[in-house]
C-alpha cells in the first residue's frame, strides 16, 4: 500500500559550471509517495523549480533501470544512496522517513570534473576502455557459440565483471578516488576469457597505466565494492594487480623479441 | 578547481606503443600498482621481523638458566647468539649487521612508497566531499595507516636509542639485556609508551596484513575466507606478545637479580667485544 511521506528537506550541491564555486542549497518536498523513485523526486522538485522560474538541478540520468550507468550521486555521503547493490535510479522514497534531511552531492574526483550542479564529466573512464577494454575479433559470420569451450566458473567470472555499467561509483565512494575496481572489472571481463588471451598482457599494461594517469590508487578499503550497483568484488583488483605484474616481464620479454 | 572537460586521445587500440624501458623493478615502481608491491614486500619484511623480534624478546620469561654452573639470563645469551650468527663462517656481528641493513632498507622503501601513494591518492581528489561520508567497509584501521605508520616509526627510532643505545636516561649495560629492559620499562611513561606504540603497529597490521594478499594478487577462494583472520591472529599476536613485557616489568615479574652474572663474565669476553654491536 502506497504511504506519503512528509516534510522532507534537500540539501543539494548546486554549481554554475567547472570553474563554479559551489554551494549547498536547501529544498523542501512537503509530500512525496513513497512510491516514487528518488529521481522522480527530483524531476518534481525541478517541475517546481521551473514554475517559480528559477533553474532546474542538473543532474544525470538516463535508462531509469540500473542498466546504462549514467545516473549518479552522492547521497547521504553515500554513493548511489543507502540501499546495497542498486544505482541511484533505482532508489526509492520509501528507503527514507517523513522529516529526513537527505544531503545530495555530485561524484567527487580530480578526474571526474563537475559540468554543472550534480552532473560529472566521467570521460577518463572512456579512456581505460580505449586502452584495452575491447577485444580484436575477426569480422565475418557470428561464430557458433560453443565454438570455443569455455568452463562453467569462467564465463560465471567473465559475466560477473562484465556487469559493470561504468557510473563511477566506485571511484566516487574510494576515499583515494581510485578507479581499480572499474578498471579491474573490464580487465577481468576479458582477461578470463579464452578470446582475451591473445591481448592479455597488452591490455592489462595499458589499461592500468591509463588509469594512472587519472585517478588515485588503490588501499584496499573495499569501499568500491560496497557502493557498487552491480557489487563487482574486490577478487578483479587482485586479477589486474597479479597480470600487471605479469604484463610488464612479458612485454618485455615479446619486446625483446621484436 | 581548474577542471577541463577536453577530450583526450583516443588510442583505440590495446597497443601500448614500444619505447626505451627502464629496468623492470624500476619500471615497477614508477607505477602505483608497483608501489603497493613494494609497499606489500617490505611489510612482510616488517611483519617477519616484527614476529621474530618478539619470539625473542618473550625469552625474557624464561628469566635465568644454568649454564656451566652459573646463572645467567636467557635473554642475555639469545642476545650473543645473535651477535655471533654464522660465526666462525663470517666475522662477529656481519650477519646481524646484514640483516639490519636489510630492514632499514626495508622501512625506507615503505615510507617511501607510502608518501609517494598519498601524494597520489590527495590528487586524485583535489576538492573533498563537502558533506559527511558514510563509510559501509573502510574501518578505522584502514583510513588511519598513514597515522599508525608514523606512530610506529617514531617509536621504532625512540626504541633503538633507548634500548640499543641507552641513551634515553635509564641505567644501561650493553649486552645486559635483562637488566636494560628492567631498568628502562620500570618507568611508567615508558611503559606506556611501548604499550601505546604496539596497539598501533597492531591496528596498522590489522589493515595492512590483510591488504597485503590484495596487492600481490594472492586471491584465491581456497583461503579468501582465512585472509582477515591472519590479519586479526598476527595484530593480536603481536600486541598480546609485545605488551606482555612493559606490563610484566611494571607488575614485578620481570624483576632483576645481581646476584645473576653478567654474559660477558661468562664468556670471559670483555668490553672490547662492545664496540663492534
Ligand atoms: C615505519 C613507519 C611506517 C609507515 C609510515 C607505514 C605506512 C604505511 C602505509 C601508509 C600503508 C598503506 C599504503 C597504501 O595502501 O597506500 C602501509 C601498509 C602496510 N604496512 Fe606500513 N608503515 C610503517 C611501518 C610498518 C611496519 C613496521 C610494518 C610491519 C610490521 C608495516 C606493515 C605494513 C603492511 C603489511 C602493509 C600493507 C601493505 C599492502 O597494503 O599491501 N608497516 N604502511
Ligand atoms: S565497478 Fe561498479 S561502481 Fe564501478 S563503475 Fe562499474 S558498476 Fe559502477
Ligand atoms: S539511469 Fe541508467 S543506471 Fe541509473
Amino acid at each position: 500500500m502506497s504511504h506519503t511521506l512528509t516534510n522532507i528537506s534537500l540539501k543539494i550541491w548546486r554549481q554554475d559550471g567547472p570553474d563554479g564555486q559551489g554551494r549547498f542549497e536547501t529544498h523542501q518536498i512537503p509530500e512525496i509517495s513513497d512510491e516514487a523513485s528518488f529521481l522522480e523526486m527530483l524531476d518534481i522538485l525541478n517541475e517546481r523549480l521551473i514554475e517559480e522560474n528559477k533553474e532546474a538541478i542538473v543532474f544525470d540520468h538516463d535508462c531509469r533501470e540500473g542498466i546504462c550507468g549514467t545516473c549518479s550521486l552522492m547521497i547521504d555521503g553515500q554513493a548511489h544512496g543507502p540501499q546495497k547493490g542498486t544505482a541511484t535510479c533505482q532508489l526509492h522514497m520509501r528507503t527514507f522517513s517523513s522529516g529526513d534531511e537527505i544531503v545530495i552531492e555530485p561524484w567527487r574526483a580530480t578526474a571526474f570534473p563537475i559540468i554543472k550542479d550534480l552532473m560529472v564529466d566521467r570521460s577518463p573512464f572512456d579512456r581505460i576502455v580505449e586502452a584495452g577494454g575491447f577485444i580484436t575479433a575477426p569480422t565475418g559470420g557470428a561464430p557458433d557459440a560453443n565454438l570455443i569451450p569455455i568452463p562453467k566458473p569462467v564465463s560465471d567470472s567473465a559475466m560477473d565483471n562484465a556487469a559493470c555499467i561504468g557510473c563511477g561509483a566506485c571511484v566516487a565512494a574510494c576515499p583515494n578516488g581510485a578507479a581499480s575496481l572499474f578498471t579491474s572489472a573490464k580487465l577481468t571481463h576479458l582477461n578470463v576469457l579464452p578470446q582475451g588471451q591473445s591481448e592479455r598482457f597488452k591490455r592489462a599494461e595499458s589499461m592500468v597505466e591509463t588509469m594512472e594517469e587519472y585517478f588515485g590508487s588503490c588501499t584496499n578499503h573495499g569501499e568500491c565494492s560496497s557502493a557498487c550497483p552491480k557489487e563487482i568484488s574486490i577478487d578483479a583488483i587482485a586479477v589486474m594487480n597479479t597480470d600487471y605484474r605479469k604484463s610488464k616481464l612479458k612485454n618485455r620479454k615479446s619486446l625483446s623479441r621484436k | 578547481m581548474a577542471q577541463t572537460l577536453s577530450r583526450g586521445p583516443v588510442t583505440g587500440t590495446a597497443v601500448k606503443a614500444p619505447g626505451k624501458k627502464k629496468p623492470f623493478v624500476l619500471d615497477l615502481y614508477g607505477t602505483a600498482v608497483g608501489k603497493k608491491y613494494v609497499m606489500a614486500i617490505t611489510g612482510l619484511v616488517g611483519l617477519g621481523f616484527v614476529i621474530t623480534h618478539m619470539i625473542g624478546n618473550l625469552k625474557v620469561f624464561l628469566g635465568p638458566i644454568n649454564e656451566d654452573g652459573q646463572r645467567v639470563y636467557d635473554i642475555d645469551i639469545y642476545g650473543e647468539f645473535l651477535r655471533d650468527l654464522a660465526v666462525p663462517l663470517l666475522p662477529r656481528t656481519y650477519v646481524l649487521w646484514g640483516l639490519r641493513f636489510v630492514l632499514i632498507g626495508a622501512v625506507l622503501l615503505h615510507i617511501h612508497a607510502a608518501y609517494g601513494l598519498t601524494q597520489i591518492n590527495r590528487k586524485a581528489r583535489s576538492v573533498k566531499y563537502q558533506s559527511a561520508r558514510d563509510y559501509q567497509i573502510a574501518n578505522f584501521a584502514s583510513r588511519s595507516m598513514r597515522y599508525t605508520g608514523v606512530i610506529v616509526l617514531l617509536f621504532i627510532i625512540w626504541h633503538i636509542a633507548d634500548l640499543t643505545w641507552g641513551s634515553t636516561g635509564a641505567d644501561w649495560s650493553r649486552g645486559d639485556v635483562y637488566f636494560n629492559i628492567d631498568q628502562s620499562l620500570s618507568r611508567i611513561p615508558v611503559a606506556l609508551l611501548y604499550i601505546v606504540a604496539n596497539i598501533a603497529l597492531g591496528i596498522h597490521l590489522f589493515h595492512g596484513v590483510w591488504s597485503l594478499f590484495q596487492s600481490l594478487g594472492w586471491n584465491n577462494p581456497r583461503f579468501n575466507a582465512w585472509r582477515r583472520n591472519a590479519a586479526i591472529g598476527a595484530a593480536a599476536l603481536i600486541v598480546v606478545g609485545n605488551v606482555s613485557i612493559p606490563v610484566a616489568t611494571l607488575a614485578g615479574i620481570i624483576e632483576f637479580d645481581d646476584t645473576v652474572v653478567s654474559v660477558h663474565d661468562l664468556h670471559g669476553s670483555g668490553e672490547e667485544e662492545g664496540a663492534d654491536e
